[in-house]
């Protein structure tokens, strides 16, 4: 027993008093050894006992908690909040990108489950036999790269990105150690090239670059309803097919067309050619991937006349039945404006859009004045960026110092730049007895309409909407005429210019048209990039001669899709009204 | 004839060491360790492949090394359960005199894992000397507060006895914090409070201390940002990582009633505990419902049957180092599985004699080799200190 006092003598210094122990060491003292019988160890011990049995009860308690919870995590598995994770890929949680449809549920971008094949070249055994299996099975592959890149330090290499599943099998078969699959999802259009420009497409991780995919990059993650659109696949079908053909037939360089309910801002189709196909971008180039309608800025040309007229009108300042002179040439500060066909007379307000004259114009433009022509093209959205829901857009541009010579040419449509949807924005406010709508991409309820915004007075419409009529009846626009519909219009063929020179073989033929034009429904815009003039077109290139007869055709067949019946009679007004004579306008419905 | 081979051997007329122990030690107990044991060996080959290939060991390097161990744990089990009370005494308080001593100087010396220094290496072994003073120190603690009663007025006396045992408490508290190992530092404290309570501490201390317990909890909410991080996210579940406790939970769902089949989990790959905090999970998934019940009754089963044997015993010093010991054991394996299922927030304690450990495997099995000794039936008076 030495050795245990010895080894407890470190204890000793503090409570040396009551330091028994060394009793112990006494063998005498072993059997009589009570040392502290006063306290009563019998009862301390059962007393321990009774509390030993109390924690018992305890410890049963919670084995029943353990018991019970232990079923219910086993049993019944509802009841606990378990989030499922894949037990393969942790780390790589699969997004399901929302789809795109149009405004009847036509599926436009979709996203489908592939499989991406990488490699851990740190499993891989062999890996010049990797690479060269590889390359039987995707013979496109770069065998030096592929082969340096497994060589280097890394743990993830990527192979091919979006396998389909007959290439995936083939892999798998091939049992190569190191190479691994991860399920991804591959974005594909299924109407390729038909609405290339306004979904746009997304990159290979399912990020939105240019359209739709991209200015609802953030929606189209996190939702999984689908967006819908307001285009009309089949209009954008029709619209599509006869601008090809009408480029084809004059070898123009591209085109425009958009449709657009005047009564909701609607846009339900907008092309613009050349396109390209979304579910392989990178083989486009840079003018295909160019979106016209809303990111090339023209000089719309005579188009233009149809603001000029309507603010001359509402202005106040020009009678329906003032007349303008449009003896030309116009000198102005060292500018000589000219007719395209020259009338050299005194031309009444819709004699001027009936011939289309930019003397006239001009001398109209000059009486409204600089100022007012200013806040009216603002108030027609006409120098901002156009608000729709996209962000490729381009803003216009018009002269920083608006002197008078500006005036005069922006009244026939030179020296201001829009965009063709700018345009076609600007002429449905006029004819929708002047309330302005921004337009949208995405469909919306008749409720539920954005921005309105009085632009003209709804008389001042309506007189323009008759000259419109009148141009398609018996000017410029007669080949965009379609029994029974009533076209309203306005031509427009601008010279391009390049380099700060107008050319005079490269120009941009328009035809903006509403129908049916008594009571306004759908506005159409066609432009044709720098066509040539051919026999069909008696030499001509103009807006009347390539983009009207275009309008007509599209009108023709959209309007059976827009479900508009044809009118046998005009009900409210009939162009006869309006007699052009030598002696100028006579009758206005006898309302002026 | 098997028996009577056995008669013969196990004679009970035999005074012999032997004889004397296999009749008077409880080998009921020592049953339920070898099932213990075993259910260890047999789930952490199961878990090795998966946990040793991820952090970049050999795969079957987490089964060689547990199945060494077994044997090793055996031996210092039987080894301590052969000793007499007295000689038990002395070789525990040797043992917490090194272990405070080598947990005092573990920060200088000791290697840092997951931010905590709490181990040290030692002839090739890595140790955490914490573990050992667990069951030390709950028979150093039994021996004091024997001595006296707990009613003294005598400011020596009170040293002397249950005085010393809080110094000692205290000390020990401190260490454990400065690891930090929060975890070691509660079942003590838990293991101290219940001698306390056993040893016939008034009903008004039991609730002041009580109180002040979970004081002690809310202060470690609230100073200690890793804690506060736990409970918050098992009270919450959608605010944070609770990535481990997840796929626990998923595991015991995949697992059913009667398990995938030994080996045929696959939480194991996913959960960086799978062989230590969240060995249940795997339990769960590879053996199912009834193999974890199972598991739970032997805990309880030991712990019940320890107590039915102090409740026949005459020495107030077993019936606390018992009950000390006892409740320490039980307590880690409930705050174990309680925290695999998602009972309680997680709290990284691992399952005794199942979950992969080396040294936390030895002192747990030279704690019950103590109990053991402890238990064992004695002829008359229980010999004394």
């Amino acid at each position: 027993m030495d050795d245990l006092t010895q080894t407890f003598k470190p204890l000793d210094w503090q409570i040396k008093k009551s330091w028994k122990f060394s009793k112990l060491a006494d063998p005498r003292l072993q059997s009589t050894y009570v040392p502290y019988k006063q306290y009563n160890q019998r009862q301390r011990i059962s007393k321990a006992q009774n509390r030993l049995v109390v924690t018992c009860s305890l410890l049963i308690l919670c084995m029943m908690a353990i018991f019970l919870r232990l079923t219910e995590v086993i049993l019944w598995k509802g009841t606990t909040q378990i989030r499922t994770t894949s037990p393969v890929d942790t780390n790589l949680p699969i997004v399901k990108r929302a789809d795109i449809v149009d405004r009847n549920g036509v599926i436009l971008a979709t996203s489908l489950p592939t499989y991406s094949l990488y490699a851990n070249p740190r499993e891989m055994l062999d890996k010049k036999d990797a690479v060269e299996k590889l390359m039987r099975v995707f013979p496109d592959l770069d065998y030096q790269q592929l082969l340096s890149r497994l060589n280097s330090d890394r743990s993830f290499v990527w192979v091919r990105r979006n396998l389909s599943p007959a290439q995936s099998q083939i892999v798998w078969r091939l049992g190569i150690p190191g190479l691994q699959f991860i399920q991804e999802e591959k974005r594909g259009y299924p109407l390729g090239a038909l609405l290339a420009h306004v979904v746009g497409f997304a990159d290979v991780d399912n990020k939105g670059l240019s359209g739709i995919e991209r200015s609802f990059d953030e929606y189209l993650t996190n939702s999984t309803d689908p967006l819908r659109l307001s285009i009309d696949i089949r209009l954008q079908h029709i619209i599509r097919q006869e601008l090809t053909e009408t480029i084809k037939q004059f070898t123009a360089v591209g085109g425009v067309g958009v449709l657009m309910d005047i009564r909701t801002g609607e846009i339900l189709a907008m092309v613009s050619l050349p396109d390209f196909d979304p579910n392989n971008p990178a083989n486009a180039t840079s003018d295909e991937l160019f979106n016209r309608p809303i990111l090339g800025v023209y000089e719309m040309g005579s188009t233009f006349k149809i603001f000029n007229t309507a603010l001359a009108i509402d202005s106040g300042v020009v009678s329906i039945t003032d007349q303008f002179d449009a003896q030309g040439p116009l000198h102005v500060g060292g500018f000589k404006i000219h007719d395209f066909n020259p009338i050299n007379r005194l031309l009444t307000v819709p004699e001027i859009m009936l011939h289309s004259s930019n003397i006239a114009s001009a001398r109209m433009a000059m009486k409204v004045g600089t100022e007012r022509q200013k806040i009216f093209l603002e108030k027609l959205g006409l120098l901002d960026p156009v608000s729709v829901e996209l962000m490729e857009t381009a803003k216009p541009l018009y002269p920083k110092t608006w002197r008078d010579i500006n005036t005069m040419t922006i009244a026939y449509g030179h020296g201001i730049a829009v965009t063709p949807l700018h345009l076609i924005v600007g002429v449905s406010a006029i004819v929708n007895d002047g309330k302005y709508y921004a337009p949208t991409l995405i469909a919306r309820s008749s409720r539920n309409i954005n921005v309105i915004r009085q632009v003209i007075s709804p008389q001042t419409s309506r007189q323009v909407r008759d000259i419109m009529r009148l141009v398609v009846e018996k000017g410029t626009g007669k080949k965009a005429d379609v029994a029974g519909y009533y076209v309203g219009g306005k031509t427009g063929t601008a010279e391009k210019q390049v380099a700060g020179l107008y050319q005079k073989d490269a120009r941009l033929a328009s035809f903006v048209s509403v129908f049916p034009i008594y009571e306004p429904r759908y506005a159409l815009l066609v432009m044709v990039d720098e066509p040539k003039p051919n026999a069909s077109s008696q030499g001509f290139a103009t807006g009347g001669w390539v983009a009207a007869p275009t309008a007509g055709r599209i009108i023709q067949r959209i309007a059976p899709v827009l479900n508009i019946l044809p009118t046998e009679k005009l009900p409210l007004l009939t162009s006869d009204n309006y007699a052009t004579s030598q002696t100028g306008l006579v009758n206005l419905n006898g309302e002026e | 004839m098997e028996q009577v081979t056995n008669y013969k051997i196990f004679n009970r007329t035999d005074r012999s060491l032997l004889n004397l122990w296999w009749w008077t030690v409880d080998r009921w107990t020592i049953a339920a360790l070898f099932l213990l044991l075993f259910i260890g060996g047999f789930m952490n080959i199961s878990v090795s492949g998966a946990t040793g290939g991820r952090i970049g060991l050999d795969t079957f390097y987490l089964a060689r090394h547990h199945l060494v161990m077994i044997p090793a744990a055996i031996f210092i089990m039987l080894f301590f359960s052969f000793l007499s009370v007295r000689h038990l005494f002395q070789a525990a308080m040797i043992i917490l005199a090194g272990s405070i001593f080598l947990t005092l100087v573990t920060p200088f010396i000791g290697s840092e894992i997951k931010g905590a220094k709490r181990w040290i290496r030692l002839v090739g072994f890595s140790l955490q000397p914490s573990e050992f003073i667990k069951p030390t120190f709950a028979i150093a603690t039994a021996w004091l507060l024997a001595r006296q009663s707990l009613h003294i007025s005598d400011w020596k006396k009170f040293l002397s006895s249950w005085g010393f045992s809080l110094i000692l408490y205290g000390f020990i508290i401190f260490l454990l914090i400065r690891q930090p190992d929060l975890g070691m530092a509660f079942v003590i404290s838990i293991t101290w409070f219940a001698q306390l309570f056993f040893a016939g501490l008034h009903r008004g201390w039991v609730l002041f201390l009580l109180i002040s317990g979970i004081l002690g909890l809310i202060a470690a909410y609230t100073f200690l940002p890793h804690v506060a991080a736990r409970v918050d996210r098992f009270l919450n579940p959608e605010a944070g990582d609770n990535f481990q406790v997840n796929q626990a939970l998923q595991a015991f769902s995949s697992g059913g009633l009667y398990g995938k089949g030994p080996g045929e989990g696959v939480v194991k790959k996913n959960i960086p505990d799978a062989h230590s905090d969240f060995i249940f999970a795997v339990i769960g998934e590879e053996l199912g419902l009834i193999a974890c019940i199972l598991v739970v009754a032997l805990y309880g089963f030991i712990f019940l049957r320890g107590t039915s044997r102090l409740l026949r015993e005459d020495s107030l010093f077993v019936v606390l180092a018992s009950a000390g010991i006892l409740i320490s054991f039980t307590i880690q394996a409930m705050i174990n599985i309680a925290s695999a299922i998602n009972l309680i927030p997680t709290k990284g304690m691992t399952l005794p004699f199942i979950s992969y450990g080396g040294s936390s495997m030895i002192a747990i099995s030279m704690a019950m080799g103590m109990l053991l000794s402890l238990t064992r039936q004695r002829l008359g008076e229980t010999e004394q200190l």
